[in-house]
């Protein structure tokens, strides 16, 4: 796949809570390039010096014109990204990385999501969904507030939710839904915080069940060039922004 | 338009600027960014005798105007590289270098021999200035003796060019850039990273897997400027010259402080087509300057 650097237009940017917001982009130059659920994006934050290399971040969803990217705000590169206004452009590098399975999972299809990590879900749950299976959304959080675009995954799947404290949806963590007793699963894709997906794929070695995780070492170019985002896997080290960030669980030599 | 061309010994290149070891892959990652045809060449990945896997993740922290990394040369061996790589870079339309790096001057001559049998690999580095391996490597700059052991053993197996890529973690580098002139080597390259550390005040740790890494970026690049210029006026073979060079300003401060030529590095992570746009801005900036030849510019300072 193609990958390029160019600029982006805001169309706009939400604040969907104090630490999140939904940065929705068209490209400058009216082309929209070719890319897969799952992958990311390298982002040139606006920041002024605080900030030296990219941001790289998930593709939260596209459509038509129209390319959405999720964002926790939690340091100073991603903090100027909230800042920017309609008609801002950025740069990105694009697309990056492998992409979720979503040609080759069939049958009964889970996609599980912890905090912003249920970013890159919305696209890949929609592509699942146009290419006839009908996947099931299981988000958990921290509480009501921490499940992020509740409403997008909606409209698109059966979505259940898991929140710490109890105030939406079943309290405890999403391993502990009862959805997971109640049914099977043919594949599992998940995204969030490394101890919720070392728990789902816990959960579906035990149930024989396909799973792929998005990890999101530390990195720097983005494309396979300076060797630092490396994960150890049964082919030894690789390089996350090149070979993942999406990683069948069988190739990850992660103690499950 | 300029003249751009330029020569590092018996190396001719079309332009001064090349990209640096480890920052550009083997070239193939960056082919949507620029075409090869475009540079004066690329240095691809530090290579050695044998496979190695590299040091455990974290590799990297961000720094102020710069990045440490402690990759520690993973590659899959010179064996791999002739047979799995080098057929797909051969037909590059630029200079090919590869980075050569080992354990004891025995295997960095090994692999710089089998480097010697591929047609289209013109020159070598030579890499005595890692600072993230504990075997060779930065262990080889740091003396003189050592530095040399390493570039008499190469010399003796390599009759092609040989560029010796300097550590800057040193008291003086230009009696380092003296010895390896002394052995035999055709150009010296410089810098390369500078030793640092970065501290995780919260989990009380370093934030790289060895504690260390090489500083690189924007940081150094007054200190790599002073080296440069410092070497370019103790020796007499041509000067390569790197670290922090971000445009084709930085550039040609590296050629008036006496590079011959200019390697690309950190840069490329942030603009991966940046390299083309160095050249077109040298360019640029020479016939802004009525300036016909950049061979006019180099080490007028």
């Amino acid at each position: 796949m193609k990958k390029h650097i160019m600029d982006w237009t805001v169309c706009c940017n939400d604040k969907l809570d104090e630490r999140h917001i939904l940065l929705k982009l068209k490209p400058a130059n009216g082309i929209m390039p070719a890319m897969k659920p799952g992958q990311f994006v390298q982002v040139k934050s606006p920041a002024p010096n605080d900030t030296f290399l990219r941001l790289p971040i998930s593709i939260n969803y596209v459509d038509n014109d129209q390319l959405w990217l999720m964002i926790q705000t939690i340091g100073e590169g991603t903090k100027a990204l909230a800042f920017l206004r309609k008609g801002d452009n950025i740069n990105l590098v694009l697309p990056l990385g492998n992409g979720f399975s979503t040609d080759k999972a069939t049958g009964k299809i889970l996609l599980v999501g912890g905090g912003v990590g249920v970013a890159p879900l919305l696209w890949t749950g929609k592509i699942l969904a146009d290419n006839g299976t009908s996947p099931t959304f299981l988000l958990g959080g921290r509480n009501a507030d921490g499940i992020l675009l509740k409403d997008k995954f909606q409209q698109i799947g059966r979505t259940f939710v898991t929140t710490e404290d109890g105030s939406l949806g079943e309290k405890g963590f999403v391993t502990q839904h009862s959805l997971l007793k109640d049914e099977t699963f043919d594949y599992i894709m998940t995204c969030g915080p490394k101890p919720m997906m070392m728990a789902v794929a816990r959960y579906a070695t035990q149930t024989h069940t396909e799973c792929e995780v998005s990890l999101e070492n530390m990195m720097a170019c983005g494309i396979g060039a300076c060797l630092c985002c490396v994960e150890k896997t049964v082919r030894g080290n690789v390089c996350v922004c090149k070979e993942g960030p999406i990683f069948n669980i069988k190739q990850l030599t992660w103690q499950i | 338009m300029a003249n751009l061309k330029t020569k590092i010994a018996g190396l001719s290149l079309r332009n001064p600027v090349m990209t640096a070891s480890g920052t550009f892959g083997y070239g193939l990652e960056f082919e949507d960014f620029v075409p090869m045809s475009k540079l004066g060449g690329i240095i691809v990945k530090g290579t050695t005798l044998k496979p190695r896997e590299g040091n455990d993740y974290p590799r990297m922290a961000e720094t102020a105007s710069g990045m440490l990394n402690c990759v520690g040369l993973q590659n899959k061996g010179v064996d791999y590289f002739a047979k799995e790589i080098y057929p797909q870079i051969c037909h590059f339309d630029t200079n090919v270098i590869v980075n050569v790096s080992g354990s004891s001057p025995e295997d960095y001559a090994e692999c710089a021999k089998i480097v010697e049998g591929l047609d289209n690999i013109p020159a070598i580095e030579l890499n005595i200035s890692c600072p993230n391996v504990k075997d060779g490597g930065m262990a080889f700059g740091v003396t003189c003796s050592g530095a040399a052991s390493v570039v008499r053993a190469v010399r003796k197996a390599y009759s092609k060019t040989l560029i010796v890529k300097l550590s800057p973690n040193v008291t003086n580098i230009a009696e380092i850039a003296r010895a390896v002139e002394a052995e035999g080597a055709d150009s010296v390259s410089l810098i390369n990273t500078l030793m640092g550390m970065s501290i995780d005040i919260e989990k009380r740790c370093s934030r790289l897997s060895i504690g260390t890494g090489g500083l690189s970026g924007p940081a150094v690049k007054p200190v790599a400027v002073r080296m440069v210029n410092q070497v370019f006026h103790a020796v007499g073979i041509p000067v390569v010259g790197l670290g922090g060079i971000m445009t084709a300003t930085d550039a040609i401060e590296f050629i008036m402080a006496g590079a011959t030529a200019v390697e690309i590095g950190t840069a490329n992570f942030i603009d991966p087509s940046v390299s083309g746009k160095i050249v077109d801005g040298i360019n640029q900036w020479l016939d802004d300057h009525n300036i016909e030849n950049i061979n006019d510019i180099v080490g007028i300072i």
